[in-house]
């Protein structure tokens, strides 16, 4: 029942919150949302402790039939491989809710609500072991995340949270059809099955084509990014975070979920296209990073680059790769929330999220400044931080696959450190830009809480990944394994 | 006749002597009754009214318990009642006594709340539950002008409204057209297999030694006059000035109901008559449906009035609905489209209600801009707008999805992948115009500020309506084994 605790708990919590609060309790709302939330993440906590790293099966099983006529079942299970993301998701929760604490002063209720709401529904994309579970909840994803952006956004947020939608509809539509064609083919949504059945190489290519279109959007994968930087500099502070550190991560773990062991020979065939978009994103999308003026918009590309590493790293079927995937998508969980929530510090208090704006903010905010510093750092992969884990193992077992790709996937650490770097240097550093950067407070305790809360975390990850990876290896041995067998 | 006939009919005979009763005794006995407004009466509209609603709740009752493993045929089978009959007329009773109580409020503030109404409203529903039990072109053909012309005078209640009259006009028109192409594809079939009796022409279709070329006549104009009356393009056009010139709530007696009444017809006529001419009536079917899905999805981008929007969105989710009629003789896509369109005016209901209840006296409440704000002015009915529009949309975890699920799966199933994409594709397109309406109604700020009027059971049935619509799609298994129930019987017999 743990499974079913994570996602009903917040959403339960949610829908209370909704309909008890309003914006003349605010104090009862957030507190009441803060409860919630650490709940929500201890529900998810015995996952940590009962998970048996020994197996590659399915663990904390439940299913209950759902939809009869069609054998839809309430299917959860985790493994190695999605067992991390849903304490992740929780934990984000978490984050975001105590950033909000004082920023959002507007329709709290909803957006606390609406918070917790989607991550019940992430945290069900993530357990789902049946395949039209999974679509519903990934597609209940949309809602929340849609009036999030368009509530609470920026200026152009009606256009940013129309494109995220339309985009993401766009491909997980086709998904739908992939699936009720799987259901077809098998007479089940098993997931589990699914990975069993025999498949031509055509019905193969069509299936990945249909999967790829809705997970390369949600990934994203160049060239189907372009929703993610409107998306991100509209959404508010907690919007960009769970958008970076969690959504970002269901379009790749649906990669692993799905493409590669339902369709193990058109993934092999279409794997150079693959990898080359992924190198397109990394090293293409690297330099555009580096000519953002807009801080968001450059973690933005930057997420996209890294998220570029992740892909790079499925589809050289090689465990070191796959697994040093799977951790920079959880490190690039802790990174790009960090990320995000120091831009939300700076846009609280000066309204501006352009570079140009800033200089010398370590005058006048040296707390901040630390930990801002070392998120970047770890942003461009420094050793001792989570960064480095994940692209050194990535860009190693790229090596091993081809050298040349290596080469090519490690100019990633060099463009990561230039847009890094120079973005840290031209705002923190230097003589005090103008009055208001002079005006500027340095964070609070609460502030102060989240950033060390992250820091403790990123900086644990790349010193000791070892309980992460210990999780995920036989999980990624044994889909490895499976993918290396052809279907046809 | 025998007494097992009455029987099979009493709940039609207690509806058509009710609001005979009501029509003859409610006026008479009002004092300020005048020879020039003859059916304005206050005090009897009240009771009227309250007697109408208790008979179709209990209407709706009596049909859903109707329901029988064996069909009863009534009047030498003029007359059927099997399961999916009761289900229907169950299901537009539900859906009347849903939007007589949106429009009370709405119709007193325009003059409109009077007795005539209420009768009419009656007499179509009449006319809807006899098309649904039809199972003679006779019956049907009299079902089908029965609540045709109660909803023409509905259309033009508002008299002095130049919108209402030229849309009764081309409702008049066009409807007398559709019912001129059905008769006349009905007077062909009956020439051609020598009955009027659907078992009948089943039975003779499937002889060879018929003339093929009267029966492919007579499916082109039965399946053209079909087309009519769901609205389905390239036979739409009414429907939107239809919808937009019509006072809301007669909007929603024309969008609601009639069209569970307008599936059981087209189930009747192509599956329970036509079906040994299967190749014949599916590639139009098809293309009404591939048509219906471009242009209700496309032309609804364009609209700023929320009826017409709505209008359109009607002709591409009829659209969708009749992409079930394209597997052979399977009773899953059947009982999808059957739940489709039983879900579709469950939905569709709540949209509707939403624009009544936001209308007040002298204001109308039909453009997207008179929805800004709507979160600011009520989160309570934004939540639920949203619900609704959601499910239009198809999103999960609405109902709207569990029914566009069940029609893309019978579409895979009987081997039409690209029909399934084409239907996605159009809900894409369709998602656009469902999320501005949520964008109004949250994101933008509020342009009215009068409060939200409404009574407390409205309030409650909107929110009952809204909730079934969340719910129906979290569960839909129930719903769904009941469509396919009824449909295995019927089909079995």
């Amino acid at each position: 029942m743990i499974l079913s605790y994570s996602i009903w708990l917040p959403i339960i919590f949610g829908l209370i919150i909704l309909f008890t609060g309003s914006d003349n309790s605010k104090g009862y709302v957030r507190i009441m949302a803060l409860i919630a939330s650490l709940i929500s993440f201890a529900a998810t906590l015995p996952l940590v402790t009962g998970f048996d790293t020994s197996t590659a099966a399915m663990q904390f099983v439940e299913q209950v039939s759902w939809v009869p006529r069609y054998d839809i079942n309430y299917f959860l299970g985790v493994d190695g491989i999605s067992m991390w993301f849903v304490v992740l998701t929780a934990f984000i929760t978490v984050i975001v809710v105590v950033a909000a604490w004082e920023v959002i002063t507007v329709n709290v209720s909803q957006y606390m609500a609406a918070f917790l709401i989607l991550s019940g529904l992430m945290i069900g994309v993530f357990s789902s072991l049946d395949g039209l579970l999974f679509y519903v909840f990934f597609e209940a994803t949309l809602i929340p995340m849609y009036i999030i952006i368009g509530v609470w956004g920026g200026p152009n947020r009606v256009y940013a949270a129309f494109k995220f939608f339309l985009y993401t509809l766009l491909g997980s539509l086709l998904t739908l059809v992939a699936i009720l064609y799987l259901y077809n083919v098998t007479d089940t949504f098993n997931i589990l099955t699914w990975h069993k059945a025999k498949l031509d190489i055509v019905e193969q290519v069509l299936i990945f084509g249909a999967f790829f279109m809705a997970f390369a959007v949600k990934v994203p994968m160049w060239p189907v990014h372009t929703w993610l930087p409107d998306a991100h500099v509209e959404a508010p502070t907690g919007g960009s975070v769970v958008l970076a550190a969690i959504m970002l991560k269901l379009g790749a773990y649906g990669f692993l979920r799905f493409s590669l062991p339902i369709a193990p020979d058109a993934s092999q065939y279409l794997a150079p296209a693959v990898i080359a978009l992924s190198l397109v994103a990394v090293i293409y999308i690297g330099l555009v990073a580096l000519v953002q003026a807009d801080m968001k918009k450059l973690v933005a590309y930057s997420s996209i680059a890294h998220m570029g590493f992740v892909t790079l790293g499925f589809f050289i079927f090689n465990p070191m790769g796959v697994e040093g995937a799977i951790v920079q998508m959880i490190s690039h969980g802790f990174i790009s929330a960090a990320m995000f929530l120091s831009i939300g510090v700076l846009y609280d208090r000066m309204h501006s999220r352009q570079i140009a704006d800033y200089g010398g903010v370590v005058n006048t905010m040296p707390k901040f400044t630390a930990f801002a510093v070392l998120f970047a750092m770890a942003n461009c992969g420094l050793p001792a931080t989570s960064g480095f884990v994940g692209e050194f193992m990535v860009i190693l077992a790229a090596v091993d696959y081809d050298f040349l790709i290596g080469i090519l996937a490690a100019t990633a650490l060099i463009l990561g450190a230039a847009y890094s770097l120079w973005m840290t240097k031209r705002v923190f550093f230097g003589d005090v830009g103008n009055q208001h950067v002079a005006e500027l407070t340095d964070i609070n305790a609460r502030e102060f809480l989240i950033m060390s809360v992250l820091a403790i975390f990123t900086i644990g990850m790349g010193v000791y990944p070892k309980p992460f990876t210990d999780v995920m290896h036989v999980s990624v041995i044994e889909l490895l394994k499976h993918v290396a067998v052809s279907k046809l | 006749m025998q007494s097992i006939d009455l029987i099979a009919m009493l709940p039609e005979l207690v509806l058509l002597t009710v609001a005979c009763l009501l029509l003859m005794t409610v006026f008479m006995n009002e004092p300020q009754a005048s020879d020039e407004d003859i059916f304005y009466a206050p005090r009897g509209t009240e009771l009227a009214y309250k007697i109408s609603l208790a008979l179709l709740l209990g209407l709706s009752f009596a049909f859903g318990l109707q329901a029988v493993d064996q069909p009863v045929h009534a009047f030498n089978n003029l007359f059927v009642v099997d399961a999916l009959s009761s289900i229907l007329k169950s299901v537009a009773c539900l859906a009347v006594f849903v939007t007589l109580v949106y429009s009370k409020q709405y119709l007193i503030d325009r003059g409109l709340f009077r007795v005539d109404f209420i009768v009419l409203t009656l007499l179509a529903l009449m006319g809807q539950c006899v098309m649904i039990s039809g199972s003679n072109l006779l019956t049907l053909y009299l079902g089908l002008e029965l609540l045709a012309l109660p909803t023409y005078a509905l259309v033009a209640m508002k008299r002095d409204s130049a919108l209402g009259t030229e849309a009764a006009m081309k409702y008049f028109i066009l409807g007398a057209l559709a019912s001129g192409f059905l008769l006349y594809g009905m007077s062909m079939l009956y020439g051609a297999t020598g009955s009027l009796d659907l078992d009948e022409i089943l039975k003779a279709v499937g002889d060879q030694r018929i003339n093929r070329l009267v029966l492919a006549f007579a499916v082109v104009f039965i399946v053209s006059g079909l087309a009519f009356k769901l609205g389905v393009a390239p036979f739409h056009m009414w429907v939107p000035d239809v919808y937009q010139g019509a006072p809301t709530a007669v909007t929603l007696m024309i969008a609601g109901a009639p069209k569970v009444a307008a599936f059981a017809l087209l189930f009747r006529l192509l599956v329970g008559g036509l079906l040994p001419l299967t190749q014949d009536w599916q590639p139009m079917i098809m293309i009404l449906a591939v048509m219906s899905l471009v242009i209700g999805n496309l032309t609804a981008i364009a609209q700023t009035n929320l009826k017409r929007m709505l209008a359109y969105s009607t002709i591409s989710h009829m659209g969708f609905m009749i992409l079930g009629m394209l597997s052979i003789f399977d009773e899953h896509a059947y009982s999808a489209a059957l739940f489709y369109a039983v879900t579709y005016v469950l939905t569709t209901l709540g949209s509707f209600g939403l624009l009544m209840i936001l209308s007040r006296k002298g204001y109308e409440c039909e453009t997207l801009d008179d929805l800004k704000g709507l979160n600011r002015r009520h989160p309570w009915m934004a939540f639920i707008g949203l619900i609704l529009m959601f499910s239009l949309a198809g999103i999960p975890p609405t109902v709207g999805f569990a029914a566009k699920l069940s029609i893309l799966e019978a579409l895979i199933d009987s081997e039409h992948l690209y029909l399934a994409i084409i239907a996605v594709m159009a809900s894409l397109v369709g998602a656009f115009y469902y999320l501005r309406v949520v964008k109004c109604m949250y994101f933008d700020e509020p342009i009215q500020t009068a409060p939200i009027e409404g009574g407390l059971v409205v309030k409650t049935i909107f929110t009952l309506n809204g909730l079934f619509v969340l719910l129906c799609g979290i569960f839909p298994a129930t719903l769904m084994a009941l469509c396919l129930s009824a449909m295995s019987t019927t089909l079995l017999s």
